[in-house]
Order: structure tokens, then sequence, then C-alpha cells
């Protein structure tokens, strides 16, 4: 007999092992809107299930738990109930011996107090107040609202252009979404339960590359109202998109030579070709909004002048000024913000970087575009600096990807101190002070000093992307409510004392993403239209294909390919390469069409206007 | 055409037919629960699934559109397996307490589960806690719902008034009134059209038999009923009677038989409206008060309760008439009693009704006089009435044709199309002619105005001596709600609207049989112009009994007396 033997898993375990990573896709895409408390239900069920039996408030008391929040459900509690909930998941959260209990009741009593309501609700009145809204789960996380199943229905047919009419009814940058949305949408595709989501992007990016240019609709016969819009971002640009759509005369005030905001002078060209961009501009413009370039507001002309001029004003100013570190030595030259450096790139102002080496200061997703234009401007080595883990970065794991693939080195746990100054005033590198990770406060894992010693990081050129801020001074000054660096807009994007003054997008926000800034966008256009006296509907006349009967087979996702790194960072061109129509056939063909299957045929999968 | 193979039949179809109805044409039934045509095709009962060759799954037939070459099969050992699970499932979540249910042989889950031949049950009774105010007109047992889901769809859809909504989510989710309301808060008209959508009995009319039966046991009480014009065209369906049998003079014979004192014909009072109403509109018209905004018929509480909730700045645009049954309770009460020599405390007075929203109009205070209390006591529908029938074991084949008692025997034809949608303003318009003119109109001389529009409102103009009269005509309540828009924005103008508010108006009222997946209103209207047709007298100026009535006590339409009697303010 062998004193010790190697364990492999009977089939029964293994079976077990795939069915949690079934359930762990079908959590993460779980539909919005279930009631809270049944979902605390049925999560303490599986909790209960993992006891090993050992302990007494695991063991029972998490069953009796189970029971207390059924009685909530089947309107047989009442107020004590509620309390007892409390008072039971405390006990058990301080007396269990192991996380399967202490962890266990701690959801339930998180829960608890967090949706109150919902208990109430059960309670008092032996209802619910959780509902499906909207019932198809990519569009109701998509900011904007596209019709996500109807433009992947008419890719599968090859109807490309359609596809782009159809998405221009809630979001006119098709193009530089199917390029560099970051897709939200997917996180809740219904597909994950099967598999894994559809590529919702690629597919976008698929309709945008096959169709081309592809005209505006007609515009409403004209109301006579004429609108400014204060800068040409994605907001500004959506709202003007829609508002001339609905008959107003918008003229857009951009302060630099081109129009696309942080489309344009934030985001590389290697992520999102300029001439590429230009095609939704073009769009834009083709319904006959009007541009006056290289006016500041507050400067040239003030938003009282504005006010005074138009029948309403947008400001959507976006964040495009950047933060400061604080550290010493922060003015030394070649210490540069990654809001002006990639700004400077996009002008054609750039110097090149060869032979030098480079830090970034940051890890989030501008950082990983100063990297990787770093690279592409010839920097010797490129460094980012952060002060946590990567898991802990902001930046799309792509993007991180990316920026490695193409030689990029990550410092973690390294916290700036200070920035080396060389007596010419340049930077020559800078300090920083290891950590070490710790404590989770606020949902986010807290950095402590390692007491290790302070570490040199040598760099020629340092760039700072720490975030960026709004330059909100002459509106504020103007009347328009700022708090916390932001211009403080109501849900509606107006005011409450300012009639027809709104405000959207990254300056409301705080940055953001461009499918939040073209939702922002879409419903101040229509709430402008509201104010103006008008119910103007934008819809678009295109047929979608009918779901077809077949099975739903497990199917590969198609990713998305890229230039390989070693030829991509001699150049700024696009980096991502488009699927295949085949590919985007089969892609396509793995939507499930939830806007016709389960709850969508009921309540209605799409929203045909606005 | 589409070629397919439907259980080793070949057949050819038009493009776009459902597996369900490809299957009909060739009389194969497939069993179906939530299905109604097109307004709610949604598949959620999963009763229709059929096996598909090439398909893993099964397929619903009710929503899915035959393709070619399409080999289907309606009963193989899957599909038979899956119908009994899902049927099973659903009585697990049903309270079967069929005997003591008002649909019990009308019942399209209790069919299908006598169908499948389904003995004993798979699973474990789920029954939950039901909360729900019987002394509503309008009843929702939760427990006897199979979450088709029809009842928000009509609503919606049909009627456009959003009161059914689901509620809750995961195995919870069931339907109820929407936004968390009370359903006695929540606008409901009380049209009915989820009662006669619902396929099984967790919708329903509270019962008022039982108050009847109370009345009838005091011997000191007068019962005077009253049938209104819609029930002659249905009330025979569910008791095996053909249209021809269902004569209104045998509902006479049977509530005779009950042990009724009394029973008149809502027609007389329908005739008395139109002279109230019809008098109301040519003085309104004259005086130019319908120059901006029309006048409204008021007979159906459906739209009154509609226009007091929905568009409560219109109401005084109503006529001020009551309908024929508070008319008629009115006058059992004053003219009656009198006739009688009884006070009109010891008269009860019941009507049989097509309609739910007429079990709250009746809850309308009547003073006058010494007398406090209500026009009409008790309002039954149709329904009820049949189940009386068949609870007193009365065999509709051995009814006679009874005539309606006296003082009020008489009634014209353009009493009986009152319960037909359009039929109020073509006697309306019959009368106001003769008033304008002071000679008759060819009978039928408005006739274009008849028939059930499910979209829309139907309307016309008609020159009356030289005036031009712009009338619409509309039914449902979606439908009611276009047009007010309309007339609100001033797209339209007209002078004279009837509105109804169940689609095709009483025939199709929320209190009459119910017939899964039909709609009746148009075909029982029909027999009410057959029986217009027919009548002796065509005109509601013409009943004698009414301008007796009008010579013994009322005086006049519109006088001191008619209008203490006859009108009201509409209050809320």
């Amino acid at each position: 007999m062998s004193r010790l033997e190697l364990m492999t898993p009977n089939h029964a375990q293994l079976v077990v092992e795939g069915l949690y990573k079934d359930l762990e896709r079908r959590i993460e895409s779980s539909p919005p809107g279930l009631c809270p408390v049944d979902i605390s239900r049925a999560f303490l069920e599986i909790c209960h299930a993992q006891s090993c039996g050992k302990c007494v408030p695991c063991r029972v008391g998490l069953g009796q738990l189970k029971n207390l929040l059924t009685d909530v459900l089947d309107g047989k509690a009442n107020i004590r109930t509620l309390t007892a909930i409390r008072e039971t998941a405390q006990s058990i959260m301080e007396s269990a011996d192991c996380a399967i209990g202490y962890e266990a009741a701690n959801m339930v009593y998180k829960g608890a107090v967090g949706f109150k309501e919902d208990y109430l609700e059960h309670i008092m009145y032996h209802r619910c107040l959780s509902t499906l809204n909207q019932p198809v789960p990519c569009v109701f996380r998509c900011p904007a609202r596209v019709d996500i199943p109807g433009y992947i229905a008419l890719v599968r047919e090859g109807r490309y252009e359609d596809a782009i009419r159809l998405i221009r009814k809630d979001n006119p940058f098709p193009t530089t979404c199917g390029f560099i949305c970051e897709h939200p949408c997917e996180a809740l595709c219904r597909r994950n339960m099967i598999d894994d989501a559809v590529n919702i992007r690629g597919l976008k990016r698929m309709a945008a590359d096959a169709a081309g240019y592809v005209a505006p609709p007609e515009c409403a016969p004209s109301t006579g109202k004429n609108v400014a819009v204060v800068g040409g971002g994605p907001s500004g640009l959506s709202a003007a998109y829609y508002l001339q759509l609905m008959g107003h005369q918008v003229t857009v005030y951009e302060t630099l030579p081109e129009l696309g905001g942080m489309l344009r002078y934030g985001i590389p060209n290697y992520r999102l070709p300029k001439e590429r961009l230009d095609q939704d501009i073009q769009a834009i413009l083709d319904t006959g909004v009007k541009v006056e370039f290289g006016k500041d507001i507050g400067k040239d002309i003030s938003l009282t002048e504005l006010k005074e001029q138009y029948d309403a004003v947008l400001i959507s100013i976006g964040a495009s000024t950047d933060k400061k570190m604080g550290l010493p030595g922060e003015e030394a030259e070649g210490v540069i913000s990654a809001v002006q450096f990639l700004r400077n790139v996009a002008l054609g102002k750039a110097e090149s970087l060869e032979g030098q080496e480079v830090a970034v200061i940051g890890g989030g997703n501008v950082s990983m575009d100063a990297v990787r234009t770093a690279v592409r401007l010839g920097a010797k080595k490129v460094s980012i600096v952060y002060r946590r883990r990567v898991a802990d970065m902001t930046a799309l794991s792509d993007e991180i990807e990316g920026a490695l693939a193409e030689g990029v080195e990550i410092k973690t746990l390294m916290a700036p101190a200070r920035v080396e100054k060389g007596e010419d005033g340049k930077v020559k590198g800078i300090w920083v002070t290891p950590q070490m990770i710790s404590v989770i406060r606020g949902g986010r894992p807290s950095v402590t000093p390692s007491g290790e010693e302070d570490i040199l990081i040598p760099c020629q050129t340092l760039i700072v992307a720490i975030g960026q801020d709004i330059v909100y001074q002459h509106f504020e000054e103007s009347g328009v409510p700022v708090q916390r660096g932001r211009i403080s807009v109501e849900k509606f994007g107006g005011f409450e004392d300012i009639p027809g003054v709104f405000a959207g997008g990254d300056c409301a926000t705080g940055p953001s993403t461009v499918i939040s800034a073209v939702a922002a966008g879409k419903v101040i256009a229509a709430n402008i239209d509201e104010y103006l006296g008008f119910h103007h509907e934008i819809t678009v006349d295109v047929e979608i294909p009918e779901p077809r009967l077949e099975d739903k087979e497990p199917c590969g996702r198609v990713n998305m390919t890229e230039r390989e790194a070693g030829e991509r960072i001699c150049d700024f061109e696009g980096v991502e390469n488009c699927m295949t129509e085949a590919e985007a056939c089969q892609e396509a063909s793995r939507c499930l069409r939830c806007d016709h299957f389960g709850y969508g045929v009921f309540k209605g999968g799409r929203n045909i206007k606005w | 055409m589409v070629n397919i193979t439907i259980d080793h039949r070949e057949i050819s179809v038009p493009e776009g037919t459902t597996i369900m109805e490809a299957a009909a044409s060739i009389r194969i039934q497939i069993p179906k629960l939530c299905y109604l045509k097109d307004i709610n095709e949604i598949s959620a009962c999963r009763v229709c699934v059929v096996e598909v060759e090439g398909q893993n799954r099964l397929v619903t037939a009710c929503n899915n559109v035959v393709e070619e070459g399409m080999v289907i099969y309606t009963n193989s050992p899957r599909v038979r397996r899956n119908r009994r699970h899902t049927v099973d499932m659903l009585l697990s979540q049903h309270d079967t307490s069929c005997p003591t249910c008002v649909r019990s042989g009308n019942c399209s889950l209790q069919a299908i589960a006598n169908d499948l031949n389904l003995v004993g049950s798979l699973y474990k009774k789920e029954l939950v806690l039901q909360e729900w105010d019987m002394s509503y007109p309008l009843i929702r047992e939760t427990n006897k719902c199979v979450k088709c889901m029809r009842c928000i769809q009509i609503c919606d859809k049909v009627q456009g008034m959003n009161i059914w909504d689901v509620s809750g989510t995961g195995s919870r989710t069931t339907v109820g009134v929407s936004g968390s309301r009370d359903i006695k808060t929540a606008d409901c008209t009380l049209c009915g059209q989820c009662i006669t959508h619902c396929p099984t009995g967790a919708l329903r009319e509270r019962d008022d038999t039982a108050k009847f039966y109370r009345a009838l046991e005091k011997e000191d009480t007068i019962v005077v009923a009253q049938i209104a014009p819609a029930v002659r065209a249905a009330w025979g369906e569910s008791l095996g009677l053909s249209r021809e049998e269902a004569t209104v003079g045998k509902i006479v014979d049977g509530l005779r038989r009950m042990g009724v004192d009394y029973v008149f014909d809502t027609s007389f009072s329908a005739d008395l409206t139109i002279m109230e109403e019809g008098n109301e509109f040519v003085e309104r018209y004259q005086k130019g008060d319908l120059d901006e905004y029309p006048m409204f018929t008021s007979c159906c509480p459906g739209w009154v309760r509609f226009i007091k909730s929905q568009y409560p700045q219109m109401v005084s645009r109503l006529s001020t008439a009551k309908s024929p049954q508070q008319m008629f309770g009115a006058v059992m009460k004053s003219a009656f009693a009198e006739k009688l020599g009884v006070d009109p405390e010891h008269i009860y007075t019941v009507s049989i009704m097509p309609c739910l929203a007429k079990k709250a109009e009746r809850e309308m205070p009547l003073f006058y006089g010494e007398f406090a209390g209500h026009d009409v006591d008790c309002v039954l529908t149709t329904r009820e009435l049949d189940r009386m029938f068949r609870a007193d074991y009365i065999d509709p084949r051995t009814l006679r044709d009874v005539k309606f008692d006296q003082p009020f025997e008489e009634n014209s034809g353009a009493g009986v199309i009152f319960g037909a949608t359009g039929g109020v303003m073509e006697a309306a318009l019959r009368s106001a002619y003769a008033i304008i003119t002071g000679k008759n109109p060819p009978a039928d001389a408005f006739r274009e105005i008849r028939g059930v529009k499910p979209k829309g409102w139907t309307e016309a103009e008609f020159d009356i001596a030289g005036h031009t009269i712009a009338i619409a005509v509309v039914s449902g309540l979606k439908n009611t709600r276009d047009l007010l828009e309309a007339i609100r924005k001033k797209k339209v103008h007209y002078h004279f609207v009837e509105v109804m508010a169940c689609p095709g108006g009483c025939s199709g009222g929320g209190g009459q049989p119910i017939h899964d997946g039909c709609e009746l209103a148009a075909e029982r209207g029909e027999n009410l112009y057959f029986l217009d047709q027919n009548a002796k007298i065509r005109f509601s100026h013409e009943n004698p009994d009414i301008k007796k009535l009008y010579d013994e006590y009322m005086e006049a339409p519109g006088s001191h007396r008619a209008h203490q009697l006859l009108h009201t303010e509409h209050h809320r």
C-alpha cells in the first residue's frame, strides 16, 4: 500500500467545478432589475449548501435566516421580522467560525441595510419594487440605449448601411464606437450564460468598415430656433446632430482647430484613426451644423452673450486640462501632463523621444495611451509608474496587454515622491517610495509604505496621467453651479434656475467614456427640443430581420486581432484588425436575440423612437 | 407558398403563416393557453410547443412562422411529454377549486388538463397569499392566474389604460396593478375586457346573485328588473341556444320564474335617454355650445369613468343625461312607485347588463322627495344571469316568449341598437332630425355609421334642414384617447360624439359570455340591427309609452322634474 496518493478529481467534482463556472458567468450577466430580496435569498441558499456543518450559526442560522427572508417574500412577515433578520445576521457574523458562515451573513446584513426599502415594501404592502423596465440586457446597459440586437441582426444579413442607420438613431458615432467603445453592454450579454459575450463592439466596427460613408437622414423642417453648443466633443456633437435633425440650427464653438474633442486630441491615432473619426463627424456636419473655430468662451464671447444670441446653450466643454500631482520639482522642464502630451501629438507638434527614457505616472487608459504613444515617438525605454497593482489599474485589460506587448515596463507599488531636477532645470528622474498593498477601503485596496528606501527611476520625460480637470471658471462666474470641480447639472441636463442653459458630457460627470458623452448629448437634445416648445421624434426606417429558428450551440467568440507589435510600434496607424465577413456573420449569429426571446417579445425589445 | 410537412402530411401554406395556423388549416389542433391573436403572441405558456426536425429545442407554434421544407410533429413523444409537464407545472400553482369557480366548464386550463388526461401530479402544490378587496366589482384571484399576461396586453394595447402590469421578479413574478397602485385608485374604468380575455377564473366580476336572491326573499319588496339591449344578443350563447332561439322574451319568462315581480326592457329607457339627450343636443347645438368641442354621450359608465380620470377638464362636454340603466331606476322609484301606490323604499331595482362598470355606476345616489337611495339596487351581468338560470335548473328550451310588463312595455328599434357601437348616435340622430325638422327621416338614413372599427373612429356629416352636423363614433378606450387627443388639438371637430368603452360597444361588453379567442361584438351587434330592422317602432320619440310617461309624469324633455330624475352633474 502506498503511503501517499496523488489526488485527482473524480468525475462528479469535475462536473461541479464546471457548474461553478457556469454559475459564475450567469451571475455576472444577471438581468437588471431583479428583486434584491429574492436574489439575497437565493445566494443565501447557495452559501448554506457550502456549510461544512460543524458550527451552529452557519449550519442552523443560515437556514433560519433563509426562512425569515422567505417569510418576507411570501408576505408573512412583519416589521419585527426585519429586526430578526438583522440581528440573526449580526450574530452569525460575530459568532461563526469561518468565512463560509460569517461572510454569508454579511451579505444578508449588507442587503438588509442597503435595500431596506425593498424589504419594507414586501413586508408592508406584500409587493415588490423591482421591475424589468428594459428587457434587453445589452440595451439596458448601454448608456445611449443603442438597439444592439437590431444592428447585430443587420450585420448578420450583410446590411451594413442599415446597421449604421439604426445605430445613428441613438448614437451618431458608430465608427468611433466601433473602434473604442468600452462596451459595457458586453458584460450583461445573455450569451455569457452559454459561453461568452457576443463581440458587440467588433460587430459595430464591422458595420462601420463595410458600410463606408452613410448619409444622415433628412432634417425636419426648420423651426427657426438657434442653439449654441460650446465644445465640439462627442457630447456636444451628438446633441448638435439630433438638434439639427429636429430642425433647429446649431452652432458649435470649438477652441481647437478641429472637431472631436478628446476623440481627436486625447485618443491616439493608432486606436482611432483620425480619418475614421472624420467619417462620423462628416455625417454630423452634413446635417447642417455650423462651426465657429478658435472662439474661446469667456474670452472672445461670454456665456451671457451666447444666452442672448441663441434660444438655448449647451455647455459641453469636456475635461480638458490636467491634474497636478503636487510633488516637489513638478515644474521641471520635461514634465508634461498626458493631456498636453497627447494633444501635442495630435496637433503634429510632438517632438521625437528618440533615445530617451520616459516614465508615465498613472494606471488608467490615458496612461496607456501615453506610454504607447511614447513608444511610437522612439523612446528607448518607457515605464508606467503606479502606486497599486496591475489588477487595480482602471485601464482596460486589452490596453494594458497592448502596452506590455509593445515593450512597456510596468513598475507597480511605486508611489511618486519627488521629481529629480538637474542643474539645467530639466527632469532627471522620479523618486518613488515602494509600497505594499494593504486593507481594502471603499472597495479598493489601499497602499502603505513598505519601509524600503526610495528609488530613483531615471527619465528625461515624465508624463503625468493622474486625471483631468474641467475649465469651469468662466461658467461659474456666469452663475452656473459648480460642485467639486464639475458643472452641477440636473438629470435632465439643465439647471433649475437658468432656463435655456444645458450642460453635459465630461464637464458634468468628470472624465468618462465616449458612449456616456453620446448619451448625455442625446438626452440634452431631447430636452432642449422640449424646452424650445417642440416634441420632435427621432426614429429610423430600418426593418429589422426576424430571428431565425435555430439551435444556439456553444461557439467560441470571435476576438479582434491586432497588427504585430514589432511592426505597429513603428507608426501611428490603426492597431486593430477588423473581422472578416465570415467571422462577423458567425459572431452575429451567436446573438440570442433577447429583443425577441424571453421577456423582449412581451415588453417590447426595442424603442423605435425617442 | 411554403411547402411543409405536419405530422407526415405535406401541405403548402402562404408565406408568413404560423405553425399553429398551418396546422389548423388541415384540422390539426395545437393546444394553446396564452396566445391571443395580434394581442398576446409572447409564447409564455409553452403549451403549443411542437417538434421541428433538425431543431434540438421545441418550438412554439403560435408565434413562429413556417419555413420551406419544415417538418413538424405536433404529437411526438417529446412534445407529448413536454406539454404534460408544462400543464402539470401550471396546475401546481393553480387553485384547482374548479367546482366553485365561475369559469368551470369554460376554462382553457381546465379544458387542456382534461384533454391531456392529466391524472395526478408530479409536483407539490404551491399557492400564495392572496389579497384583494372582494367588494370591488372586479376581482382578481391570484392563485388562478396562469401569468399569460393577456390582461396586461388587452389593457395596454386595446384600452390604453395600463392598469395591469407584471409585478415582482423571478419565481414570484405575477400580475398586479401597475405602479404598485391599489385597484380602487388606479383609474380602472371597469370595462372588464381583462375578464373576457382571461383564459381562467383569475379575473371575474363580483358575484351579486346572492344579493338579488335576498331581495327576492323579502315579502314586502317588489323586485323590478330591467334587461339591457346587448344582453339579448348574447345570453343564449352559454346556454346552448342559437341566436334565433335566444329571444329577449325568454329572459322575461326566466326572470318571472325566478320570482321577479316586474320585468322591463332597458330599451324603453334608452328611448327615454334619446328624448333627453336628443333635446339637450339640439339645444346645445343651437346655442353654439358645440362650435368648439362636441357633446359626448354619457350612457357608457366605463367611458364616463375614463373621462373623469383621464380628461377631467372635458367632463362638462358630457351630456347631462343619465344612462338608460339609471334613468329606468329613477323612473321605477318615482313614476312607477307612484303608479303602484307604494313607497320607493319597497321597490328593489335589478338590472341585467353586459357590463362591469354598471356595478359601479349604480352606486350613484338618488335623492328625490323623501327618498334617499339609489336608482338601481343590484346589477347582474349577462354571465350572472346565465349562472342563475343554471342554478335554478331552468331548462332554456322550456322558456317561452313573454311580453314585458306594463306600463313600459313598448320600445323602439332605436332603443335596441344602443347595445352596438354607433347605435346611440344613430338613435339620437333619428330623433334629432325629427326635433329640428318636425318630420321623421328615413329610419335607415344614418346607417353608414354602423359597424365595428378595430382602429380609429367613424366620422360622418349629415345635413339636417340646412344644418351640417358632424359626428363621430368610437369604441375601445385606446381609440377613444386618440380621438380625444385629436379633438383637443383641434385636428378634428365634431358636434356630437358617441363613445363606448368596450370594442364594438355593449355587445362586446365586459359582462358578456366569454369565448376564449373569439371576438363576438360585431356578430352580436348585427343581431341588434336585425331586431331594429324588424321593429314596429323605429324612432324613440314615437314610443307611445314614452309619450305617456311624459304626459303623465315627466312633463317634457328637459323639464324640472326630468332634470331632477333623469340628469346628473357627473360629480366624481
